[in-house]
C-alpha cells in the first residue's frame, strides 16, 4: 500500500467508525442526532422534529430531549476518543473496529443540566469537553447552542463510567 | 385526586383502548412520543411511567435504554409535580436538574418515577425525584432540580383574586 493510499484508508475507517457509533443505539437515531467531524472534533447535531417539542404554544424543545442531547453528546465525545486513539495505535484494537466492532460505550454515573433559555424549533448542536479522564471515570462539559456559537441554550456536566480497557483474565476476576 | 383541579386535564388523552393505568401525556410531544402516563398527581407530587420501547434502548449489547430516557422521565415528572402544586402555577421551566444513576434499568420493564416538591418560592420551586420499577426506595436513578415557576396569582395569594 502507498502512503497515499494507507491515509485514505485511514481517514475511510475513521468515517466508517464515526457512522456506526452515531447509528449503534436505537434512542439516539429516535432523537435524530447525527455526528458531524471536521478532523478530531466533534459536533453532535439535534435535527429538529416536531415530536421532540414539549412546550407547543411557544414552541420549546422538550427538557428531556435537551437534556439527552448533551447526556448523548458527552458519550459519543468519551467514546470517540477511544475509537480514535485505538484506530491511531494500530494493532488488534484497530483491526476489530475496522471488522466492524465498537468499543463498550461509556455509562453515566452522574449528569447536571442547566437549562440556560428555551430550546426553540429550530436544529441543535453541542460540543463536549472532556475535563479529565482519569483510569475508571471521565469528567465531562458540554455545551449546547442553536443560532449563536455565543449564545448556549443548554450546558451540562457529568461523570462517567469508562469501560474496562481490556478484559481481565478469568483467574484475577473478583470473587 | 381529581386531575382537573390540577390543570392538568388540556395534557391528558383520556379513554384509551390499551389497558394501561394512567392517562398519556398527549399534550407534551415527546412525552407522547416515549408513551409516558400520568398515574396520578396532586400535592406537589406526581407519579409517572414510561413503558420499555426497544426504540429507546441506548446500548444495544444490553438492551438497557438510554440514560436519556431516565433524564427525560424524571424531568417530565419534576414539571408536572410543580405544575401539581397547591400554588396551581401557569407554567414551570426547568432550570436545572441533576441526576444520579444507581443501577441500570431492566429491559422489559415499565419504569416509574416519582417526584415531589420539597420547597416552593416565588419564583422557583425545588423537586426532588427518583425513578424506579418496584419501589422509589430502590430507584434506578435519582434526581434533584430547580424550576422556574408563573404563578396564577400574586404569591403569596391574597386574599383577592388578583390575576397575575
Amino acid at each position: 500500500m502507498s502512503r497515499l493510499e494507507e491515509i485514505q484508508a485511514q481517514e475511510a475507517l475513521r468515517d466508517t467508525a464515526l457512522q456506526r457509533l452515531a447509528t449503534a443505539a436505537p434512542y439516539v437515531r429516535l432523537l435524530g442526532i447525527e455526528l458531524d467531524r471536521r478532523g478530531d472534533e466533534l459536533t453532535t447535531v439535534l435535527r429538529f422534529d416536531p415530536k421532540l417539542i414539549g412546550n407547543p404554544l411557544l414552541p420549546a424543545l422538550h427538557g428531556g430531549a435537551t437534556g439527552s442531547f448533551l447526556e448523548i453528546a458527552a458519550i459519543m465525545q468519551l467514546a470517540w476518543d477511544r475509537i480514535w486513539e485505538q484506530i491511531e495505535a494500530g494493532g488488534p484494537a484497530a483491526e476489530a473496529i475496522a471488522r466492524g466492532a465498537l468499543p463498550a460505550m461509556p455509562r453515566t454515573v452522574d449528569i447536571t443540566v442547566d437549562y440556560l433559555r428555551s430550546g426553540r424549533a429550530r436544529d441543535a448542536y453541542a460540543r463536549a469537553t472532556v475535563a479529565k479522564r482519569g483510569r475508571r471515570v471521565a469528567n465531562v462539559r458540554v455545551e449546547a447552542w442553536q443560532e449563536e456559537r455565543e449564545r448556549p441554550f443548554a450546558a451540562a456536566h457529568g461523570h462517567f463510567l469508562l469501560p474496562a480497557e481490556k478484559e481481565p483474565p478469568a483467574e484475577d476476576a473478583a470473587p | 385526586m381529581d386531575q382537573d383541579a390540577d390543570g392538568l386535564s388540556h395534557l391528558l388523552r383520556k379513554g384509551e383502548s390499551e389497558e394501561t393505568e394512567g392517562a398519556r401525556l398527549d399534550g407534551l410531544p415527546f412525552a407522547r412520543e416515549l408513551g409516558m402516563r400520568l398515574i396520578s398527581s396532586g400535592d406537589g407530587e406526581a407519579v409517572l411511567s414510561i413503558p420499555y420501547d426497544p426504540r429507546m434502548i441506548g446500548d444495544p449489547e444490553s438492551r438497557v435504554i438510554s440514560g436519556g430516557v431516565v433524564t427525560a422521565l424524571l424531568d417530565t415528572c419534576g414539571g408536572v409535580a410543580v405544575m401539581a402544586s397547591r400554588t396551581r402555577p401557569v407554567s414551570a421551566a426547568t432550570l436545572d436538574l441533576r441526576i444520579d444513576y444507581m443501577r441500570p434499568a431492566t429491559p422489559e420493564r415499565v419504569l416509574y418515577a416519582r417526584a415531589s416538591c420539597f420547597r416552593e418560592t416565588r419564583s422557583i420551586t425545588f423537586v426532588r425525584a427518583s425513578a424506579y420499577h418496584d419501589t422509589p426506595d430502590a430507584p434506578v436513578a435519582t434526581a434533584i432540580g430547580a424550576f422556574m415557576v408563573e404563578n396564577r396569582r400574586v404569591w403569596p395569594a391574597p386574599s383577592a383574586e388578583t390575576e397575575a
